[in-house]
């Protein structure tokens, strides 16, 4: 039945979560804005952490079935979202800094075999995907793999990787058959220091400073064969991409919940600085009746709420398994534009406090932009709700 | 806090009174009906029979004042309006008007009260009764009301003007919000009143087939005993509440029904040899009411949730109608932009949905959970 009312394992996951936020990630969040590239070791008391883990060891092929939350039981997607909400409300950068909580990571305990995982599965893991002609067409990828006896041969080029310096081993997705197109495009986990893989440069960024983005060139480097995550074989559909595709339906609704975070941060402070002014907020004046900084206000928190209820859903409908492409789409459409603009809109309500970098205001507005960006730019979250919506395939709606 | 399990899936019983009233829409509603219905300036009677005989307004009311006796459930209330307002919200307003009086007195009315009025229009046909809210003045609140009730003795003096009272000269009874003292309450004042006057019908912007009437009262003089609630009057903030919650669900239904008929239109409609919706232009709009409409329904079940779990629903229903309000204004405007000229015309119905779409955030006290 429909309850939108948060229950009490909620409120204390989300209360926990925000002590641990208002104690230890909003202390350091400037310092780390301002010293980009610098490790946050305040966040190795994370690494035994497992985020990344998985509930049961599998076989190799079979599918992992999400376990429904049994009444009263929190479902761990949906408390994966509020947790994400309450460390970004501290703060994303840091968030992103996490160790060993990578993309890396999560396409390793999706789809590694028990040998793999026991190679990497307490490893930090990056993921690259992006190349410098290749961002949202993820699948005109070039970065080659060619099997040479027992080891693959990966060369290419991967930039805005996220962690790229910090992580101990890169998730490299690479094609093993450029005519194959798409059903080509395998990923590969490579250790630091193999030879031939390079750390090339770290990012100068907008926001999100304290994640260090990298790029990576690999040159004729050597893996081993069974290095490979899934299956080598080539088939003539893109079954394997398409697979690796619906990962994003697991983590748009996260990236949706980051920016939950950073855009009630910002209006967190904006209202504490309008009830400082004298103004008291209290849900009842005819909207019409409002000052244009109320009003302003009050469609930023409605706007927040809407965000978070098709975050939620999406969570929600993952923990009962139910397909939800279509709504981890809308919730991450939804959420980084609004996120963006309601940023922007609190360093205007909050006039020279919003452009000043005493406060954290003006960082919020850098750092939120990302989440409108990285795992699907809000065009092509609109292109797939559109899509889902029409009915259309990515052909007859380019 | 006692936890019930938090979930955005719809129960059996929600969803096969969804898939019913959504049947009956389609059939009877949507389409030549709802247009003809505006061009007439009329609502066709056997429609809002036809939603009465399912019983839904009636059922939670408790059998000895003429109700089923199910439990007072506001989601179903709010999943039922949806569905009318997506066939027409002029028939949605009118369909559920005495919803709107019932509930108010049976949940703020005292025992005389309920076994007075309830009984007249818990009643197999379909009786009108309405409420006055809204008065026709620059600045108007419902919160904070000009019309004045003054006591006086065992009377109340009931003064000042009211606008947009829906089928207000077929009514029965009306409720009439005022200001007693300082206090916003309701009085339920009975048509035929001396001090009560209805005036000529009004043109309004949309909601072209439901009758709405000024009304007037000029020292109206109404028992003690029917001011609701009795001596200390009502909760009129909660009714406000569950009124703004009725209207981001009618304001859901009004924009899906223009998303849905701007989506179809747009995979029919070729332009430079292909439809127009595998153009960006058109398909990011269409994404964008498909996720639009779904965050106006999760605002308003979100509200609705509160009251479901009897507690004070006063933010969020705030928050979702205020919602409502400008995506209703948004979604309706991009159902005619889709449409380009044909939308400006009126064979199409996404004008009347930019019209009707217009009263979310004016009207108030039209409709309940």
């Amino acid at each position: 039945m429909i309850n939108l009312e948060i229950t009490q394992k909620m409120m204390d996951v989300k209360s926990g979560m925000n002590n641990m936020a208002t104690g230890m990630l909003r202390p350091i969040a400037r310092h780390y804005d301002e010293h980009e590239h610098e490790y946050p070791k305040e966040l190795d008391m994370f690494r035994s952490i497992k985020i990344m883990s998985r509930p049961k060891k599998k076989k190799a092929g079979e599918e992992a079935k999400p376990e429904k939350p049994s009444a009263k039981k929190l479902g761990a997607n949906l408390s994966m979202v509020i947790v994400i909400e309450e460390m970004c409300w501290g703060d994303l950068g840091l968030l992103l800094s996490l160790p060993n909580a990578g993309l890396g990571n999560a396409a390793i305990a999706a789809v590694a075999t028990d040998e793999q995982m026991e190679r990497f599965g307490e490893k930090w893991a990056s993921m690259a995907i992006t190349e410098p002609g290749s961002g949202s067409d993820s699948g005109s990828i070039t970065a080659r793999a060619t099997l040479d006896g027992n080891e693959w041969v990966l060369d290419g080029e991967k930039i805005f990787v996220t962690c790229a310096e910090r992580a101990e081993v890169a998730v490299i997705w690479a094609t093993v058959d450029r005519s194959a197109g798409k059903a080509g495009i395998k990923s590969f986990v490579v250790e630091k220091g193999t030879p031939g893989f390079k750390l090339e440069k770290l990012e100068h960024k907008l926001g999100v400073r304290a994640s260090d983005t990298g790029t990576y060139v690999l040159d004729e480097c050597r893996i081993p064969k069974d290095n490979i995550l899934g299956s080598a074989e080539v088939k003539q559909s893109t079954e394997g991409f398409k697979g690796a595709m619906k990962t994003f339906d697991n983590t748009r609704p996260l990236v949706a919940s980051m920016a939950l975070g950073v855009t009630r941060a910002a209006l967190d402070f904006t209202r504490e600085k309008i009830e400082e002014s004298g103004v008291k907020l209290d849900y009842e004046k005819n909207p019409n009746n409002l000052s244009a900084m109320e009003k302003e206000f009050y469609l930023m928190e409605a706007h927040l709420e809407a965000m978070r209820l098709l975050t939620w859903r999406a969570a929600w409908m993952m923990d009962n398994g139910e397909f939800n492409n279509l709504e981890a789409s809308m919730a991450k459409a939804k959420a980084g534009r609004y996120g963006t603009l309601i940023c922007q809109k609190c360093c205007e309500l909050l006039g020279p406090l919003g452009f000043s970098c005493e406060n954290l205001a003006e960082k919020w507005m850098r750092d939120v932009k990302i989440t409108d960006i990285f795992e699907g730019t809000g065009q092509i979250q609109h292109l797939i709700v559109a899509r889902n919506v029409l009915g259309y395939s990515s052909k007859q709606l380019k | 806090m006692e936890d019930k399990d938090f979930g955005f899936g719809l129960s059996e019983e929600q969803s096969s009174m969804k898939d019913t009233v959504a049947k009956l829409i389609k059939s009877m509603v949507i389409g030549n009906p709802a247009h003809d219905m505006d061009e007439e300036r009329k609502l066709h009677r056997d429609i809002i029979d036809k939603i009465w005989e399912l019983g839904a307004t009636v059922s939670m009311v408790p059998e000895e004042y003429g109700g089923y006796g199910m439990d007072y459930s506001p989601m179903m209330n709010a999943i039922f309006l949806e569905e009318l307002a997506a066939g027409d919200m002029a028939l949605a307003i009118a369909a559920t008007l005495p919803s709107t009086f019932i509930y108010t007195i049976l949940q703020m009315g005292t025992d005389e009260q309920k076994k007075k009025y309830l009984p007249l229009y818990c009643d197999p046909a379909y009786k009108t009764c309405t409420v006055a809210v809204n008065e026709p003045r620059f600045g108007f609140d419902a919160a904070t009301l000009e019309t004045k009730a003054a006591k006086n003795g065992e009377k109340y003096i009931i003064n000042g003007k009211k606008c947009f009272v829906p089928m207000a000269k077929d009514s029965g009874h009306l409720l009439v919000a005022a200001n007693a003292d300082g206090k916003m309450d309701l009085f339920i004042v009975e048509n035929g009143n001396p001090g009560l006057q209805i005036g000529e019908r009004e043109k309004n912007l949309g909601l072209y087939a439901l009758e709405t009437y000024p009304v007037t009262l000029e020292n109206c003089e109404v028992p003690a005993d029917d001011r609701v609630g009795g001596d200390n009057g009502c909760d009129y903030g909660r009714f406000l509440q569950k009124t703004r919650i009725a209207m981001s669900a009618i304001g859901t239904g009004v924009s899906r029904a223009s998303y849905e008929y701007a989506r179809e239109y747009a995979k029919e409609r070729v332009q430079f040899g292909e439809p127009i919706a595998s153009r960006q232009a058109i398909a990011f709009m269409i994404a964008e009411m498909a996720y639009e409409v779904d965050a106006m329904r999760l605002m308003t079940w979100k509200a609705t949730s509160a009251l479901e779990a009897g507690r004070e629903a006063k933010r969020e229903s705030y928050l979702a109608k205020l919602y409502a309000g400008e995506m209703t204004m948004k979604l309706t405007d991009y159902g005619v932009q889709i449409l380009g000229g044909h939308g400006f015309i009126r064979e199409n119905p996404v004008e009347r949905y930019y019209r009707n779409g217009r009263g979310i955030t004016i009207l108030e006290g039209m409709a309940t959970v």
